[in-house]
């Protein structure tokens, strides 16, 4: 497409240096993958480090070092990383589950049966996000205390499920309207229950939003540290907390630091960058197409 | 169409409740109990430490909340961290996405890594720029500055809020650079190249065809962002701990050392009360902004 119209652009403006759609590719072909590599580099240099010794990763920035596994090796057996590991993905993937059962009816009946009300219901949801954790912090403390919540899975499973529950309702209702209604319509016709046209009709057919859905909720979860550092200590911490505690001095071993974190953000960064397209319609509810 | 949406409104009137139910009910207790309470002891003597001293202070807690000078230099900081870092990744953004926009060899891989940062949890980037960018001696930044022969920065001393920008920037510039690249794929390719036929530059056709293109979706960057920029938290924790003195405390990192380091609840709940109230005038013009987007 953009081909087509390039001599045209490029006759226009012959004068320029960038006239040569050659050139002008070539400057546009370095310019982005420079500022895509400044972009990545930290990203980039935590692997790297990941894989050097404790006395490489100190030394002067090098990219020729040989490339070992110990720090990798060294994080597994001490510190029981695994069980961090554990937590985040049960918390993430428990509270994902949790939000988008409470979340399915729900953005059903608003796509599906839409009255005066709803638009200021998804609007009401969304204002909940707008309240600051911080502000609600020494209640939310207290009363997992008081229920003995404070460093549990399922604590913070409530926690993250209520935080993505209004994302997921207007992200499920973004897809939710996309699908055509006669389909709906039919199965109604026929006697299909509201039940039944949920779970024969409506999930098969949305089933790759009610995917990336999931898959946003799970990111977020994953990275979530404000409620996982205040409401964990030990027993419950997810990786979010477990690399924090690298903060202190004595944590200060950059490979180990950098192979922990890799190993922390690898399978958010890889389902990041399958679901980005989706995303980006949840995350602006439908707004930016 | 319209006959099928009468009836469902009749008999959808119990159904849109009962299906709702769950959703509303559990949102509706998840901010009126801690909103409740947090005003509540907002208006309490209630020190975790002092558990004999309690009772009732009227707006004590308020009193010395705000004859503090700490809750000013939070505030302020929170608005200049807030500020600008929406101000780079905006700009930053835009301009980014008209890059990755153009055509060039490798566009797909290259766009990937650009958006990388915003999957990498708070935690991790923190550390990574700690420890790995900015540290004072073995930073690769101190390492580059060195290489030109210049005087390495000790970033988190020298300017530790700039460094906290610096992070959080790098972090949401790719969330901005996501949401408006896809903005610009529904860009009139017919309308662009109908300007440029009137002899348009490229610098006429940015301003006058793809910012208005891009108007709503700006609007969304900086609602979502000023959602999680106001309580921006795990950066500071784990690289300053709001210091050096108070240079980095936000009103977040600010409760937090009150609540759980100073165990003052009733100071705690009024710095929370007043993070709420920050965040409703915020909330008040963004969620307009955002119903008026929805509109159209």
């Amino acid at each position: 497409m953009t081909s087509s119209r390039t001599p045209l652009s490029g006759a226009k403006a012959s004068s320029s240096p960038l006239a040569s759609p050659q050139v002008r590719k070539l400057v546009l072909t370095v310019l982005g993958w420079t500022v895509a590599c400044v972009i990545f580099f930290p990203i980039f240099w935590m692997v790297l480090t990941g894989f050097k010794t404790e006395a490489d990763a100190i030394a002067d920035p090098s990219l020729i070092f040989s490339p070992t596994l110990e720090s990798y090796q060294a994080v597994q057996a001490r510190s029981g990383y695994a069980r961090f590991a554990l937590n985040s993905v049960v918390i993430a993937f428990g509270s994902t589950l949790l939000a988008l059962l409470i979340a399915i009816p729900s953005a059903y009946s608003m796509a599906f049966l839409p009255t005066k009300r709803t638009k200021g219901t998804l609007l009401w949801m969304l204002s909940t996000k707008m309240l600051p954790p911080v502000g609600v912090l020494v209640p939310i403390y207290l009363i997992f205390r008081d229920l003995g919540l404070l460093d549990t899975r399922t604590g913070l499973i409530i926690v993250y499920t209520l935080m993505n529950l209004p994302i997921v309702v207007w992200m499920l209702y973004t897809f939710f309207k996309d699908m055509p209604k006669d389909i709906l319509e039919a199965g109604r016709m026929d006697g299909a229950s509201t039940l039944q046209e949920v779970l024969y009709l409506l999930m098969p057919l949305t089933l790759p939003g009610i995917a990336s859905t999931g898959l946003l909720a799970v990111i977020l979860s994953w990275n979530e540290a404000f409620w996982s550092l205040n409401l964990t200590s030990s027993n419950a911490a997810p990786l979010t907390a477990y690399i924090a505690s690298f903060s202190s001095p004595e944590g200060l071993f950059w490979a180990k630091l950098s192979a922990a974190s890799t190993m922390a953000i690898a399978p958010i960064l890889i389902l990041g960058w399958m679901t980005q397209k989706q995303m980006v319609r949840g995350l602006t509810f439908g707004a930016v197409k | 169409m319209n006959k099928t949406r009468a009836s469902g409104r009749t008999v959808g009137g119990l159904r849109t409740l009962s299906l709702q139910a769950p959703a509303v009910t559990l949102l509706l207790v998840w901010m009126l109990v801690p909103l409740g309470m947090t005003l509540w002891f907002s208006l309490q003597r209630y020190n975790l430490l002092m558990p004999g001293m309690t009772g009732f202070a009227g707006l004590e807690n308020y009193e010395y909340l705000f004859t503090d000078p700490a809750l000013w230099s939070a505030m302020g900081t929170t608005l200049l961290l807030v500020g600008w870092v929406l101000v780079i990744t905006v700009v930053g953004g835009t301009l980014l996405a008209v890059l990755f926009q153009q055509d060039f060899a490798g566009r797909g891989i290259a766009r990937v890594l650009a958006i990388s940062p915003f999957f990498v949890m708070p935690t991790v980037s923190a550390l990574v720029w700690k420890n790995m960018m900015m540290h004072p001696s073995n930073g690769v930044l101190s390492w580059v500055a060195e290489t030109f022969g210049l005087p390495a920065v000790d970033w988190f001393s020298s300017l530790p809020l700039t460094s906290i920008i610096i992070i959080v920037a790098w972090q949401w510039l790719p969330f901005a650079l996501l949401i408006l690249l896809t903005a610009m794929q529904s860009l009139d390719d017919d309308q662009v190249e109908a300007a440029r036929m009137d002899g348009a530059g490229p610098v006429a056709i940015f301003f006058f065809i793809t910012l208005p293109h891009l108007k709503r979706a700006i609007s969304v960057v900086i609602m979502i962002e000023m959602i999680f920029l106001l309580t921006i938290f795990a950066e500071i924790f784990v690289t300053t701990s709001g210091g050096p003195g108070l240079a980095t405390t936000n009103l977040a990192y600010l409760i937090y050392i009150q609540a759980l380091l100073n165990f003052d609840v009733g100071m705690a709940s009024a710095g929370g009360v007043v993070a709420i109230i920050l965040a409703n005038i915020v909330a008040i013009f963004l969620v307009r902004m955002v119903a008026r987007n929805l509109e159209d």
